[in-house]
């Protein structure tokens, strides 16, 4: 398969949040600001690279039945590395994330992508793939959380374009406003696609 | 802390689905009818009580002991894993009845990350064991509340005129979203 499109096809054609809905958790509940998505979806992205390489090293070696809980495994270890090196390098990005770390173990696109292509593939392909679909997703994340702090705090990367006196509107950066900024984003995309 | 108060926080105030984003994908996978969203929301409950139970005694009396806390995350996925292989099996074998109600949804709870949440939680907020079983219990009911509410919303939604952009996804989560709101009058009351 061509490199490239494999790479590229996590941006827009199956576009985790967007696209494959998977995720969804972590996608909702960190993005209050543009940073804390960027955050998560760049330690989602190491754990997805570093858990595809190992389970496309080691796939050969895993009896089939016991798969599943062998890539859990694999990416729990991963998850516990970037948990570490938060904690102690990002604590301030490491008390926002909070709950949602841990978590990353539970988040479908990880062990979606083990199962679909890092099982069925080389170390390179996967690699590519576990880097398309991680930055897909911080991708996402990201745009998620600008539109929430910009409306929610008139600011964007934690600059404020909006009087220093005045506030945004607060509901976007309290929980009802991820449901409703996330609606109106897949919507906003599907239209596209349609038109595309 | 008094256990009214875990029990309201845990249902109202801090909802685990509309408030804390925890177990998104089978809120917005399962809810499209209302008898789906019950079974699922009796096997989250039924797994989740066991799996803090398990995990709480597994972190008091496994990993502090032999300060491996860093473990945590590994051995809390592992072990509710394993949990919900094992119920799968004994519920086929004691009560098949039970095991056509919940069956389906159990392999699906694994990768749900409300359990693996509320595991990870009653932990961080220091609760003694009879307060975490209270906690999941709580935390469970909540659940069921919201999504069983929302899958009623979304049977009425098949029926009514949504603009086509909109359809599916997206208005179920601006639904959720207003569902939300509602939720959020209830902050203050603990």
């Amino acid at each position: 398969m061509n490199q490239w499109k494999n790479f590229i096809k996590g941006f827009i054609k199956e576009n985790p949040v967007f696209v494959l809905l998977l995720g969804m958790c972590p996608t909702l509940g960190v993005t209050s600001s543009a940073i804390n998505g960027l955050g998560m979806g760049l330690a989602t992205t190491f754990v997805l690279v570093m858990s595809n390489i190992v389970i496309a090293l080691i796939k050969g070696f895993i009896p089939d039945k016991v798969r599943i809980p062998s890539f859990i495994v694999v990416i729990a270890s991963f998850v516990t590395i970037v948990q570490m090196v938060l904690q102690a390098y990002l604590p301030a990005l490491y008390a926002q994330l909070g709950l949602f770390i841990p978590l990353i173990v539970v988040n479908c696109i990880i062990l979606g992508r083990a199962e679909a292509f890092a099982s069925k593939n080389g170390v390179w392909p996967s690699l590519i793939d576990g880097l398309g679909m991680g930055l897909g997703f911080a991708f996402a994340l990201t745009i998620l959380g600008s539109v929430r702090e910009m409306l929610g705090a008139g600011a964007i990367f934690n600059y404020k374009f909006i009087p220093a006196n005045s506030d945004g509107i607060l509901l976007f950066i309290l929980a009802p406003g991820a449901f409703i900024v996330l609606g109106y984003l897949i919507a906003i995309i599907n239209k596209i696609k349609k038109e595309a | 802390m008094s256990y009214i108060i875990i029990i309201i926080s845990a249902i109202f105030v801090h909802n685990i689905v509309l408030n804390q984003f925890l177990g998104i994908c089978p809120f917005l996978g399962v809810s499209k009818k209302i008898s789906t969203s019950v079974g699922m929301a009796g096997a989250i409950m039924f797994v989740m009580t066991l799996a803090t139970i398990v995990t709480y005694l597994l972190q008091y009396f496994v990993l502090n002991p032999l300060h491996i806390e860093f473990m945590q995350t590994i051995t809390f996925i592992l072990v509710i894993a394993g949990l919900v292989q094992m119920v799968e099996i004994i519920l086929k074998k004691v009560s098949p009845a039970l095991y056509q109600a919940l069956g389906i949804f159990l392999p699906l709870i694994t990768t749900n990350c409300a359990v693996l949440g509320v595991a990870i939680l009653v932990i961080q907020k220091d609760f003694n064991l009879m307060e975490s079983v209270v906690f999941a219990i709580a935390t469970s009911i909540g659940y069921g509340l919201s999504l069983i509410t929302f899958s009623g919303i979304r049977e009425h939604l098949d029926l009514v005129g949504v603009p086509k952009g909109m359809k599916g996804t997206p208005i179920a989560l601006i639904v959720a979203g207003i569902m939300a709101m509602a939720f959020m009058g209830f902050t203050g009351i603990v």
